[in-house]
């Protein structure tokens, strides 16, 4: 096994966890329960692949992409800030919603039920190995960028309050409800961008081709303890775990279902406290006012 | 994160409008909102496919409702939903949610089917069908079990624990399948020797070519029996105690650990039962995958058909149309409009139950004074 071609696959495989997890971070931390990630991702690959599509430019598509993921998340905001809704149930609907939706419009713009015609998209030099896409570049940079705005700005400070202690924050003059809805913007955002960066990797969209991935960048946000730098470290344990399936594909040493499973596993084994128990933000997942 | 904030509502001891009219109105009237917003959101769809709403909604009864065949299938749907629907709810009257349901399903359909298999051949169905469902509930019963005890020993919390698994069991069952059950070029069993369900069609020919079968009286039986359980014994009161309050049903005296370990262990027994309709009932066989989506959609029916038993069986009926309308009115706007629609109506329901609550008992202390 070649150890650069190991680190660069594992990079690339890593990024999309790694936008998605850092957008986690700041929903979850904030007060928001970020089950929603699979469906923001879902949304962000397909708009990205939608607007590259009309307008040949891959970075029309991340702006489109990321107008997907805004939306999805606004609809998640309003449906549980505004309205109080639970936010594990919306949770599940937007998933649901995000699935329904780009195959509903998979199927209106271009006639097809499992994947978008193929679209233009960052990079592509042989040699560069995919480290010529600004895209990877972001996502590597976006862990320590989340961590600088969550620990050392105003911003960031309001929302651990607005996760911890919102009543606190309210009494100093925090408006916990304009800071989630802030948080879960970014939360839908960030999610958005692992889709775009997974769609123009693969230069198309498929049918519910984000497979999980929101899910175990919500594992790496829970193993990570709900801090942005471990949530990225467990990013790339996962994708880690990943690279080693696909690289010892066919040695069948040990059952690709059982690699598969690592992530999963590690996440219930931290959230049981084996290892230090992974504690949550105190006002995780209830409503304020 | 708390993940109990279902039909919680205070008793009222008001004497005015009678009780049971206040929580028919706050229950009825969030998911009939939600199929108005449904409604209005699926015009749109059409509209952007430029077809005739009205068309495309007469298409969608008249091929669910409006024929043998299209009823046939949804009732078939209608049992799988229901058990799984009956097992979120089960969950959550304790306050608990139980998002395991796509894996709990799907581990009990395997147990039913290697339990079919594993019958000699001729075992009559009195006997089969008995030992296939208590397999498939222990099935379903030790994936519920897992999160349950991670919950009481360690306060690990339910939802994630249940996603989690969810993906560990399906890779489990996957690994069985694909590496050592599945007949060649297949992801599913060898064929059931015993334990195959007589069909709806076997009594009544014009349900002609529809699966629906005689799980779907095992699924009415089962929630009879959750009904019974949950109102009328003794351990169902102390579950919906802990459910609303579990600070004061453990000062009442009622182990709340004790009650957790029962409602998703039970949850679990109650979704691995479902996989009786599908291997039991339609294929005869266990297929990688044939639980996908239903433990989500169990969620759905369990919110809209109000965490009540009855309710749960409308509810699941109710999503059980919409995924075979879609079907039905595919010609002419794709199908996937179904799963738009789900998502929304959804939203719609979680949205308003807080929203009519709020409203109607604002509504009635301004009547009151």
């Amino acid at each position: 096994m070649n150890p650069i071609s190991f680190l660069t696959q594992m990079i690339r495989i890593a990024v999309p966890y790694l936008f998605a997890a850092s957008g986690g971070v700041v929903a979850e931390r904030s007060g928001i329960v970020s089950l929603t990630l699979e469906g923001f991702m879902l949304s962000g690959a397909f708009a990205a692949v939608l607007g590259t599509n009309y307008s040949g430019s891959p970075w029309i598509g991340v702006l489109c992409g990321i107008t997907g993921g805004l939306i999805f998340s606004m609809i998640h905001a309003v449906a549980t800030i505004r309205y109080r809704a639970d936010q594990v149930v919306v949770g599940v609907a937007i998933n649901l919603l995000a699935i329904g939706v780009t195959r509903f419009f998979l199927k209106l713009f271009f006639a097809s039920s499992s994947n978008s015609p193929r679209v233009a998209g960052f990079g592509g030099n042989i040699h560069a190995a995919g480290f010529d896409n600004p895209l990877l570049w972001i996502g590597v940079l976006i862990a320590p960028i989340v961590a600088f705005v969550i620990y050392k700005t105003p911003f960031g400070l309001r929302v651990r309050a607005a996760g911890e202690h919102p009543d606190a924050a309210e009494s100093v003059g925090v408006s916990v409800t304009r800071v989630r809805y802030v948080a879960v913007a970014i939360s839908g955002i960030l999610a958005a961008m692992g889709g775009v960066y997974l769609a123009l990797d693969q230069h198309q969209f498929t049918d519910q081709m984000t497979a999980g991935r929101g899910f175990i960048a919500i594992s790496a946000v829970i193993f990570g303890r709900w801090d942005p730098l471990r949530a990225a470290a467990a990013c790339l344990l996962f994708a880690a775990a990943e690279t080693l399936q696909i690289q010892l594909q066919g040695s069948h040493a040990i059952p690709s279902q059982f690699i598969e499973m690592i992530p999963y596993a590690l996440t219930i084994i931290a959230l049981a406290g084996v290892v230090g128990r992974a504690v949550p933000p105190a006002a995780l997942g209830r409503a304020q006012g | 994160m708390t993940a109990s904030s279902a039909p919680i509502r205070g008793q009222k001891f008001s004497s005015a409008p009678p009780a049971w009219r206040e929580h028919a109105e706050e229950a009825l009237i969030p998911p009939l909102v939600a199929l108005l917003v449904a409604l209005i959101c699926g015009d749109l769809l059409i509209l952007s496919y430029g077809q005739s709403p009205a068309a495309v909604y007469r298409l969608l009864l008249e091929g669910t409702w409006g024929n043998a065949y299209g009823f046939g299938q949804v009732l078939y749907k209608a049992t799988t939903l229901a058990f799984t629907g009956l097992a979120v709810s089960f969950g959550l009257r304790a306050g608990l949610f139980n998002i395991g349901g796509e894996s709990q399903l799907a581990a009990g359909g395997f147990a039913a089917a290697l339990t079919g298999l594993a019958l000699p051949v001729g075992t009559p169905l009195i006997l089969a069908l008995p030992l296939c469902m208590i397999a498939a509930g222990f099935a379903g019963g030790v994936v519920g079990a897992v999160p349950a005890y991670l919950k009481t020993r360690f306060g690990a919390h339910e939802v994630i624990v249940t996603i989690m698994l969810n993906f560990i069991v399906l890779a489990l069952l996957n690994w069985f399948i694909a590496g050592h059950l599945h007949v060649p070029e297949t992801l599913h069993t060898p064929e059931i020797h015993a334990g195959v369900l007589p069909r709806l069609s076997d009594i009544n020919p014009t349900f002609h070519g529809s699966a629906a079968n005689l799980a779907l009286i095992v699924a009415i039986l089962v929630a009879v029996a959750v009904w019974f359980y949950l109102f009328r014994a003794r351990g169902g009161y102390d579950l919906r105690a802990v459910g609303l309050q579990p600070d004061a049903a453990e000062y009442g005296g009622i182990s709340v650990g004790r009650v957790w370990l029962r409602a998703l262990t039970f949850s679990g027994v109650i979704a691995g039962m479902g996989g009786i309709n599908y291997v039991l009932g339609y294929k005869h066989y266990y297929e990688d995958g044939f639980a996908s989506g239903a433990g989500f959609l169990g969620i759905a029916v369990a919110l809209v058909g109000r965490n009540h038993p009855f309710g749960v069986l409308l509810a699941a009926f109710f999503f059980a149309t919409l995924s075979q309308g879609g079907l039905a009115i595919h010609a002419f706007v794709p199908k996937q409009m179904m799963d738009v629609l789900q998502g929304v109506v959804i939203i719609a329901v979680a949205m308003s139950v807080p929203e009519v609550t709020r409203v109607l008992r604002s509504a009635r202390r301004r009547s009151d004074a």
